[in-house]
């Protein structure tokens, strides 16, 4: 018993000298880019009856971002946008009052807002009623509502078919050859670079 | 931008849903309250036989972006450029159909806007009737920087009312049903800086190789202009 007790305190010990460092050690990299990302500090409801799904992350109309994002979930942006924005899996809305001076990769695009720059919507792009996009568009299938502007080019891309259809050699390369994959450490929030 | 006020009051369904629609001319329902207007058009079939054994070319809109057009042209393999030519006009001039149109920045500054391509860039051009608007110099302008960003042998389609002394005409959204075959609806009424006889339109397109006129029942005369 004696023994046992000297054995656990000494860690203890030399556990508790190096305490200079304020910050915990794991969770440091997600919670900087929290700190960083400009999440809207509006409800969310407000947003969700243009079509944000629950499980989006969101920028508040009175948030401005100068830079890159790239998300790995769907997005909503009402606030204003310069630089680049990539959601290559997911849906990109852009609200009312969002302004996007930004070239745009997305699976999904719907324009409520303001768009100026290229998008590639990799399935479709819907451009609503009062939108107004100024740029050339990439896409598989478009929707422009009656009312909205737009000034560019149309480029219908149809769909690839899927790599998984293909027939694979026996002998396959040990590297695999799906899609890219963007390698981004954020694991669903929106990722801001500047 | 096809919920504007029906000025000219000339749709046949306007009234009611009662009774035959004439043939040529008949009214239908859009997803609103908006009635559009469908009609045949030589013009535009003469436009498409020029340009239908190609696929793959590049046609510019001056109209209003609709979801029919761009899904004709493109279903038929093209890429499609639009420029909402008279929202440009507005944004440029001013919404006054009385603006001075012939400032040289003003005309400089709208040409960057609206037709601001690499020379011989477009194989067709779907002009619709925004020509119209134009005073003289604007006019004049336009036609010269169309005649650059078109490749030689391309075609246009353009339309300008046939009447000699209209103080306003309706102007439209022009919506591609079928080769042949153009759904309008009337946005409201504006007056038309110039109006052209076949002679006037020969000489206002007087670079270009050929033009030809087809007229037809609501005195808008349809013009093919070949580069």
């Amino acid at each position: 018993m004696w023994n046992k007790r000297r054995d656990e305190e000494p860690p203890k010990q030399t556990y508790a000298p190096p305490p200079p460092s304020p910050a915990p050690v794991a969770p440091s990299p997600v919670e900087t880019k929290k700190e960083i990302t400009p999440v809207s500090s509006m409800p969310i409801g407000k947003f969700e009856p243009q079509g944000s799904s629950a499980s989006s992350a969101s920028i508040g109309k009175a948030v401005k971002v100068v830079g890159q994002i790239y998300s790995r979930e769907d997005l909503y942006v009402d606030g204003e946008i310069e630089g680049t924005v990539e959601a290559l899996e997911h849906k990109l809305t852009i609200g009312p009052n969002g302004v996007v001076r930004a070239g745009v990769k997305a699976r999904e695009v719907v324009a409520l807002g303001t768009i100026q720059g290229n998008v590639e919507a990799h399935e479709k792009i819907e451009i609503r009623k009062d939108a107004k996009l100024v740029g050339d568009i990439r896409t598989a299938r478009i929707i422009i509502e009656d009312g909205a502007y737009f000034k560019g080019s149309i480029d219908i891309v149809k769909p690839e078919p899927k790599a998984a259809a293909k027939p694979v050699p026996a002998a396959a390369p040990a590297v695999p050859s799906g899609p890219p994959i963007v390698a981004h450490a954020s694991a669903g929030a929106p990722e801001i670079k500047r | 931008m096809l919920r504007g006020p029906r000025a000219g009051g000339t749709a046949p369904g306007g009234a009611g849903k009662q009774g035959p629609p004439p043939r040529a001319l008949f009214a239908s329902k859009s997803s609103g309250e908006a009635v559009l207007l469908e009609r045949p058009s030589r013009g535009l079939e003469e436009f498409f036989r020029n340009i239908r054994d190609t696929s793959g070319l590049t046609i510019l809109d001056l109209g209003v972006a609709t979801q029919q057009n761009v899904t004709f042209i493109t279903n038929l393999g093209h890429r499609l450029y639009a420029a909402d030519f008279l929202q440009i006009l507005n944004d440029t001039f001013g919404l006054d159909d009385t603006v001075d149109q012939s400032n040289p920045g003003q005309i400089e500054y709208f040409l960057k806007q609206a037709l601001d391509y690499p020379e011989g860039h477009f194989d067709a051009v779907l002009i619709w009737d925004v020509l119209e608007y134009l005073t003289p110099a604007l006019l004049n302008a336009v036609v010269e920087r169309l005649h650059k960003i078109v490749r030689p042998k391309s075609y246009m389609l353009a339309f300008f009312h046939a009447d000699n002394k209209v103080e306003a005409v309706p102007f439209y959204t022009f919506r591609i049903q079928q080769l042949d075959t153009l759904q309008v609806a009337q946005q409201g009424q504006r007056r038309p800086a110039q109006l052209f006889n076949n002679r006037g339109l020969e000489k206002l397109f007087g670079k270009f190789e050929s033009v030809k006129f087809f007229l037809t029942r609501e005195r808008l005369r349809e013009v093919i202009i070949k580069a």
